[in-house]
């Protein structure tokens, strides 16, 4: 693996708060081409607020987010969009009312330069299969099983060809055999060369996936590193894994 | 291009043919009341170009009316009729620019809200400059525009309507919007500047709208602000569009027509409580027709499929 010019994303002094709650306290983060980075942490410890602020949704009180070297801070989400960050939601949305073929053209149109008509339908095939719907495509969204509408929001996600995809506990309420392929799913992602930071509450899919770790607790980053060493931390295991008998 | 498409070109074609021969047809009863169902029709669809995809119920139909009657009002008798129809809509335009931008981050009731409000606030504002600046309460109108003409011309509007509906529904600002209506998070993070998609697309049915109002005005010989301005045609609109289903381009008219000849058989017959028994029918067909009546006539081939499905699978 080369290190390109700029790190793929770089967060420094990121802080949100809602009223005198502080989300996200002085966060900084560093994420190389060709990682998967996992953001671990308790609920309600700014994750998502986190994710939130990398993709526009909420606007930073102070810090800088750049994604390839671009300053995206304050940024609106669509331009965030374009500049190459994809992301997928910890409430899964789809568009509902749009079947499969749809879902994923949405993710592929609205990004510069156009891809023509022909292309576009052969890559939405191409990213239906990608993520395990083939032949799905005339299918409407709404009728998919909880796994199969996450694997359409993955598939609009990649559909962009994004530098970094943002997974907000994608692997959430999977149960253990869809685990397994959704595990298996996000790893061939890395061998594709995708940057990926992943919110994740299943521990042995961040054991299995995260090649380092950062741990939040209340808004604060308290760890960071190779994922071993982060998940043997003693602060880590009393703030978040709780004991040393679980985790 | 298919057989279907070819077909339904034919007959369209066909149709309209036989409809620019109306006004040659028929009584001035007949050509009044035609006059009507395209008014309707054109304000129906142009609605529910913008608020079919994208799901922002406007109740600003009748500012936009109003804006296209009054200028007539002010500047018929003095410049060239296109000229007027031109300043129409580049006032329509404008208007909806303004009112897009500042608006459209506005989300579910708060813009039905202010869409009603708007529309008031208009009509105040005309109220105002009539009596302390122009000092006139109302305004004749004595365009060289006869019945005919006004048909003529709200079938050529209604064609141009559908066919850019059309061009529309096919293109990236098309899906755009559709997208949008489904969920404007994930719009935004595919990349749609959603501001600039709606604000397009509700400047086109505004400036549509404007244009109405402005063809319409001629058939009045005395405009005021509560003519112009009537919240009722908002309403109206928005019933027809609904009723017909405004998430197909097709959607509306199916409401328009049915709704108008309603409404004129039951003023007729019954001219003091047909308001009443109108307001009666809007609950059932709000209960019957979730959809409206495109999503009826979209049901009946699915349903026939999962019949055979079924038939097969037994």
């Amino acid at each position: 693996m080369t290190l390109a010019p700029f790190p793929v994303l770089e967060i420094v002094g990121l802080t949100r708060a809602f009223g005198g709650l502080i989300a996200v306290n002085e966060l900084g983060l560093r994420i190389e081409q060709g990682e998967i980075f996992g953001l671990l942490g308790p609920n309600g410890s700014g994750k998502t607020t986190a994710l939130n602020l990398m993709s526009g949704l909420l606007r930073a009180d102070a810090g800088t987010i750049r994604l390839a070297g671009h300053n995206i801070t304050g940024l609106a989400s669509f331009k965030i969009a374009r500049l190459g960050l994809a992301r997928t939601f910890q409430l899964v949305r789809v568009l509902d009312g749009m079947d499969c073929r749809e879902n994923v053209l949405a993710g592929l149109a609205f990004h510069t330069p156009h891809v023509a008509a022909a292309a576009a339908e052969a890559q939405v095939a191409q990213l239906l299969a990608r993520v395990g719907l083939e032949g799905l495509a005339q299918r409407p969204a709404a009728s998919l099983t909880y796994i199969d509408r996450k694997r359409l929001e993955l598939a609009r996600a990649l559909a962009s060809n994004p530098k970094l995809l943002l997974l907000d506990e994608w692997l959430a309420g999977l149960n253990p055999s869809e685990l397994v392929t959704g595990i298996a799913l996000i790893r061939s992602l890395k061998d594709e060369g995708v940057t990926v930071l992943l919110v994740e509450h299943v521990m042995d899919a961040v054991r299995a996936l995260c090649d380092r770790c950062a741990v939040m607790s209340s808004g604060r980053k308290i760890a960071e590193g190779a994922t071993d060493a982060v998940l043997a931390d003693a602060n880590v295991i009393s703030a978040y894994l709780g004991g040393d008998d679980d985790a | 291009m298919t057989s279907k498409t070819l077909v339904v070109c034919a007959a369209a074609l066909a149709a309209l043919v036989l409809l620019a021969f109306v006004p040659q047809l028929t009584n001035a009863y007949y050509l009044s009341l035609a006059i009507s169902l395209l008014q309707y029709t054109v304000l129906a669809t142009a609605w529910g170009m913008f608020s079919g995809p994208t799901r922002y119920v406007s109740l600003a139909t009748t500012a936009f009316f109003g804006v296209g009657a009054y200028t007539v009002a002010v500047f018929g008798e003095t410049l060239s009729w296109p000229l007027v129809l031109l300043i129409a809509a580049v006032l329509g335009t404008a208007l909806a620019g303004i009112v897009g931008l500042s608006t459209l981050r506005l989300s579910g009731v708060y813009f039905v809200i202010f869409t009603f409000g708007l529309a008031e606030l208009v009509r105040q504002l005309v109220v105002w400059f009539e009596v302390n600046k122009s000092r006139v309460l109302g305004r004749y109108i004595f365009v060289d525009i006869t019945q005919r003409d006004i048909y003529w011309q709200l079938l050529l509007l209604t064609v141009v309507v559908f066919l850019l509906g059309w061009l529309i529904a096919r293109s990236r600002l098309g899906f755009a919007l559709r997208v949008i209506g489904e969920d404007e998070v994930v719009a935004s993070h595919c990349g749609i500047n959603t501001t600039i998609a709606k604000v397009t697309l509700f400047a086109f049915s505004a400036t549509v709208m404007t244009l109405t109002g402005a063809i319409m005005a001629p058939r009045w010989t005395y405009i005021e602000p509560s003519i112009a301005f009537n919240a009722m045609i908002s309403f109206q609109v928005l019933i027809m569009a609904l009723l017909g289903g405004a998430h197909r381009l097709w959607g509306p008219v199916l409401g328009a027509v049915p709704l108008v000849l309603l409404s004129e058989l039951l003023s007729a017959r019954f001219p003091n409580s047909f308001m009443i028994i109108l307001g009666g029918i809007f609950l059932v067909i709000v209960y019957l027709l979730p959809r409206g009546v495109a999503g009826l006539v979209e049901s009946v081939p699915a349903r026939a499929r999962r019949s055979n499905a079924q038939g097969l699978a037994t």
